[in-house]
């Protein structure tokens, strides 16, 4: 097997978001929910930093430097601070069946590996073995948006999914044109600030931060 | 086959006989450290070995001879087991005999044997042991076995002795996979020997127990000799992960002159993987009987998950 090393640490990192994506399925509470998050931010910027590296691609740094910035620091420190604000640091969520979630998880892998293997032969990047892991990441938010029923880990499986995302831009094109990263920055770092009033909005309303509540339309 | 391989194979079966209760002992020292308790030694195990077998064996009237054979079984059972792995030097005359998945049979062979002699007696203890023996087992075994896989698709051998030459000897390679098998492989390894999430090795609490609920009925040198084993089980355990995910340091066939260095390696690295799982076992809490099927089922994903990423990033493009 010869492959360079600097990929190496490249393919590590993708294993390890693969893993803190899975470890973020089966969380049960909402604290360690927000650390795996954090902790999946700081490997993403790690890795994105050495695709930097290894490719002379220095706007790569930029964009390493804005998501060790925003997603392990800003989006923690403001989530930890909503939880504290909204009094539900030490929830627990019931979640059923854990083990029937993470076979779902499993087969949505192994679609995600299958799915960007033609994709990955025709990319010239460094880091083109990795794709298969950035899309499993992003089905595998989604798959943690779906099966959640409070708010707060609902947003954190948004913006673990954009996690994902831009995982899948730096290992398919070594990222996108930088106007449009710091548009998502921004557009992240709103999203969350309107996310935050909504959920104080939520409690306010239906006294839970419970979705189920809203499934109900009308008041009878 | 060389007289100094066999010298060495017979050096190592010693070797294993004898530090397993070290391992034991410094294990429990550690916890009881960390629980702020003086402990009882590390040489622990080895005076209640020696006490056991002076005392008499009490035996249940309607025992079978089944029940008085399974120590020996299990004990055999273990010993080939931890002699087989390669701790020094990967020249071991025993080893062509058994891959992998025969050494996962061995482990199968004891299992079969103490949850048979458990219901042998007919009490209600012995009998729900073996059952939740048999639960944890046949959830660990797979996950034990796609670990060993995925290990055995990067060295494309299932003989341990090739494993561990792929990986330690060849040229340094990271391998995503092996982190996903790592994890897996320590909680197949709580699992199996019986450590905290799943059980309590201290425990003699009845509706908490699984290893103990099977031993119960055994006394003196059969107690001893059961003992003896689980502690063979947990070394085995212990140098099959360090073959696995840390192999620097075990000698290559022919060099016998590494095997001294590889000897104080495998102190140093048994002494930091007992601190370790002493830490684990602090730091983690007990888990009802209902959600070992769910720690078991991440293992197996876990283990999966490490093949499927084999496949996708090291396989040469």
């Amino acid at each position: 097997m010869n492959i360079p090393f600097t990929a190496q640490i490249i393919n590590m990192c993708a294993a390890f978001l693969l893993l803190i994506a899975f470890a973020m399925l089966s969380q049960r509470r909402i604290l360690s929910l927000i650390n795996l998050f954090a902790m999946q931010g700081l490997v993403l910027s790690l890795s994105t930093a050495v695709v930097a590296y290894s490719s002379n691609q220095t706007h790569l740094y930029y964009s390493a430097g804005l998501t060790l910035l925003l997603k392990v620091l800003l989006l923690p420190w403001i989530l930890h601070h909503l939880i504290r604000k909204l009094n539900i640091k030490w929830d627990v969520e019931t979640l059923f069946n854990i083990p029937t979630i993470m076979l779902v998880g499993l087969a949505l892998v192994v679609f995600a590996f299958n799915l960007a293997a033609p994709i990955s032969q025709m990319a010239g990047t460094i880091t083109k073995s990795t794709l298969g892991i950035a899309m499993a990441t992003v089905l595998l938010s989604f798959l943690m948006m779906i099966t959640r029923s409070k708010a707060v880990p609902q947003v954190v499986g948004f913006l673990a999914m954009e996690n994902g995302l831009f995982f899948a831009a730096t290992s398919a094109t070594y990222g996108m044109p930088m106007v449009v990263e710091l548009g998502i920055a921004l557009d992240v770092l709103v999203g969350m600030f309107i996310l935050g009033i909504f959920f104080f909005q939520i409690r306010v309303a239906f006294d839970s931060l419970d979705l189920k509540h809203m499934e109900k339309l009308k008041e009878d | 086959m060389t007289y100094t391989a066999l010298f060495f194979q017979l050096l190592q079966n010693a070797l294993v006989l004898c530090i397993a209760p070290l391992l034991l002992g410094w294990i429990n020292q550690c916890r009881a450290l960390l629980q702020n308790r003086s402990g009882a030694g590390v040489l622990q195990p080895y005076r209640n070995l020696i006490k056991l077998f002076f005392k008499d064996a009490v035996l249940a009237d309607n025992a079978s001879p089944l029940f008085r054979a399974t120590p020996y079984v299990l004990f055999a059972c273990m010993w080939l087991a931890a002699a087989l792995v390669p701790v020094l030097a990967t020249d071991l005359p025993l080893s062509p005999a058994v891959d992998v998945i025969a050494l996962v049979g061995i482990f199968a062979l004891a299992r079969v044997f103490i949850s048979l002699a458990a219901m042998d007696i007919g009490t209600a203890f012995g009998s729900m042991g073996a059952r939740r023996e048999m639960l944890v087992g046949f959830l660990a075994e797979p996950a034990l076995l796609m670990v060993l896989f995925t290990a055995s698709t990067i060295s494309q051998s299932t003989s341990l002795i090739t494993i561990v030459e792929t990986l330690a000897h060849k040229q340094f390679v990271l391998y995503p996979s092996m982190t996903f098998a790592g994890v897996a492989f320590i909680m197949v390894l709580l699992a199996e020997n019986a450590r905290i999430p799943v059980d309590n090795p201290a425990t003699h609490l009845e509706l908490t127990m699984i290893h103990e609920a099977m031993i119960l009925e055994y006394s003196a040198r059969h107690l001893a000799l059961v003992e003896w084993a689980s502690a063979l089980k947990l070394l085995a355990y212990m140098t099959i992960g360090f073959a696995l995910f840390m192999p620097w340091g075990i000698a290559e066939s022919g060099d016998w002159k590494a095997v001294p260095l590889a000897l104080v390696l495998l102190f140093i690295k048994l002494i930091a993987g007992g601190a370790g799982l002493a830490l684990l076992e602090t730091l983690t809490a007990k888990m009802r009987i209902f959600r070992v099927p769910e720690f078991m089922g991440t293992a197996f994903l876990l283990a999966v998950l490490g093949l499927l990423t084999h496949f996708l990033l090291e396989m040469p493009a």
